[in-house]
């Protein structure tokens, strides 16, 4: 197996007395969609706001691409090819659609202590906006405001968004969430796309999609890693069985 | 990009032919007075622009904002009391110490957000205040007297009602213009966001109290030139000038004519001290009738006047 991207080691994040991550250890590969997987209340948005620095864990370490980035604000870790996309979509609500991606796009263009020049006429932020727009199937939609965008569109641009940072690793926190069928399936697709060119960790309640696109499952319940396997050893994995109890069907039914 | 032909576009157009004219008709009609009050506005006009970069883009409530006025005022009191009159001295200080003051208050009250950031704000305003009170070499709190306006070699005479209305008035659309381009830069796109969403900017990797700190000191310094144009107006600085209540008024003008607009602070503040004026002269309780106009403003009308005007834009 080549180095890891992403390398977690040990990792402790309390709140109050609930260990939300409980000595957490994990490793994420070049190349592979990693797919993070487990009850409610599992510890997995709080595992990948430790990863992308949101939230400071209290032991433990983070490796990301060879370097510790354990102490590094989000913004640092974002320069570092690290990308997110929120469970509750996060996104600048007063602006277009095309602003919010050409915004990321420019995060990673320089520093932005320019006042003078038009940064919306910047011809090579808006085609690299407009790249990642065409990319999640928004391209029509680009100069419509946030606010006025569909939940799934919103879902979408969330992971234009991150696109156009150009990561190393999205880290995506259910990009299905309140999506409707189709949507869904559109997600999946666009996802099987993505997984081409990006290393992805997927947290995703959507079992269906995440045995169709994983190549590997790390099961958490109450902040512990209890399994990390290929999608179909996961499949037969008593303990991850026992974790679901009732989603359980979900598990062996699908995929 | 050509401006869109609507009506606040117009309404904005004819006010600055207006404000332009002005010193034409003051002359023509020989009032005096509307030249005098209509330098002052100009000069408010600036300092509530300059508020209005911070509120209205930034989303930082600074409640402070006179602190600028008073030393950029001081700065040139106290330099002509010294016995330096020259204007190439006495601005750039006035300027540098304004900027210096924000930085070192905004890096301090950035910390913070909300409620806490309008609290520390107005607490630095009024240690700048006390401060003030306390120079009994520069009057205390009686104020000091400047006994000369700031001299330009000639280039520019400030005593001369007219010449000194022009350069409030190029200072004011110089300082819009700045601000225009500053909102539409790379960097005000940025503190926008930041605005709008403080953890989606950190998370697509901005540094985001980096530049609300210097959007801070951007507009402290040209609010501290217009404390140096207010106190050359008035020929005297006072802590009067610096107290919180005239935070207020800087906050009430920007919201009365609608923040995040360009012209917005300037149709607030002519609105304001116009009526300020107006009511004044009926009774000495206008206040009792700005406050609920200003109610109603904040209630029927989000957007302050430029908000109003611009509801006619799609009719």
């Amino acid at each position: 197996m080549p180095d890891p991207l992403l390398r977690v080691q040990s990792l402790v994040r309390s709140f109050g007395g609930i260990k939300a991550t409980d000595n957490l250890s994990m490793e994420v590969v070049p190349g592979e969609l990693h797919a993070i997987i487990g009850p409610n209340g599992a510890g997995k948005t709080t595992l990948i706001s430790q990863l992308t620095g949101q939230l400071m864990p209290n032991s433990g370490s983070i490796h990301f691409a060879g370097r510790d980035v354990t102490g590094l604000p989000s913004y640092k870790r974002s320069a570092l090819g690290l990308a997110r996309s929120f469970q509750i979509t996060s996104l600048l609500k007063d602006f277009s659609a095309i602003d919010n991606v050409a915004l990321a796009a420019q995060a990673h263009d320089g520093h932005s202590f320019r006042f003078w020049g038009a940064a919306r006429k910047e011809p090579h932020l808006r085609a690299a906006a407009r790249a990642a727009l065409e990319r999640v199937g928004l391209g029509q939609r680009a100069d419509v405001v946030v606010s006025e965008l569909s939940h799934g569109e919103q879902r979408e641009l969330e992971l234009a968004v991150a696109l156009a940072t150009k990561p190393q690793l999205l880290l995506l926190d259910e990009p299905m969430a309140g999506l409707g069928v189709t949507e869904s399936q559109r997600m999946v697709a666009l996802l099987k796309e993505l997984r081409k060119e990006v290393t992805i960790v997927l947290v995703e309640h959507d079992m269906e999609a995440v045995f169709a696109l994983a190549d590997r499952i790390t099961v958490l319940v109450y902040g512990r890693v209890i399994a990390c396997d290929v999608p179909d050893a996961i499949r037969k994995h008593e303990e991850v069985k026992r974790a679901y109890l009732g989603e359980q069907h979900a598990v062996t039914a699908h995929g | 990009m050509m401006p869109n032909l609507n009506v606040s576009n117009a309404v904005v157009a004819v006010l600055c032919a207006a404000l332009i004219m002005l010193p034409v008709y003051s002359a023509a009609s020989g009032n005096i007075f509307i030249l005098t009050l209509f330098t002052r506005i100009v000069i408010f006009a600036l300092a509530a622009a300059s508020l209005n970069l911070i509120m209205g883009y930034g989303g930082m409530m600074s409640f402070g904002h006179a602190a600028y006025l008073g030393i950029g005022g001081y700065a040139v009191g106290i330099l002509a009391a010294e016995g330096i009159g020259s204007g190439f001295i006495q601005w750039p200080v006035a300027l540098i110490v304004s900027a210096l003051f924000a930085l070192v208050i905004g890096a301090l009250s950035l910390r913070t957000r909300g409620v806490y950031f309008i609290m520390i704000t107005l607490a630095f305003a009024q240690m700048a205040y006390y401060v003030a009170t306390s120079l009994s070499r520069y009057g205390a709190d009686d104020g000091l007297t400047i006994y000369k306006r700031s001299d330009f070699a000639g280039l520019i005479n400030l005593s001369n009602r007219t010449q000194f209305y022009y350069l409030c008035l190029a200072c004011l659309f110089g300082g819009i213009y700045l601000i225009w381009r500053i909102v539409n830069s790379r960097f005000g796109l940025v503190v926008q966001g930041v605005r709008s969403n403080e953890q989606r900017m950190q998370a697509i990797g901005f540094h985001a109290n980096r530049y609300r700190l210097v959007c801070f000191v951007i507009s402290g310094t040209i609010c501290g030139l217009a404390g140096a144009l207010l106190a050359n107006n008035t020929d005297f600085v006072s802590p009067a000038g610096m107290y919180w209540t005239r935070s207020g008024e800087l906050m009430v003008m920007v919201v009365l004519g609608g923040m995040g607009s360009l012209f917005g602070p300037v149709i607030g503040a002519i609105a304001f001290l116009l009526l300020e004026e107006l009511l004044s002269q009926f009774t000495e309780y206008w206040a009792l009738i700005m406050g609920p106009l200003l109610l109603l403003i904040v209630l029927f009308a989000r957007g302050g006047i430029m908000g109003l005007l611009g509801r006619f834009n799609r009719a």
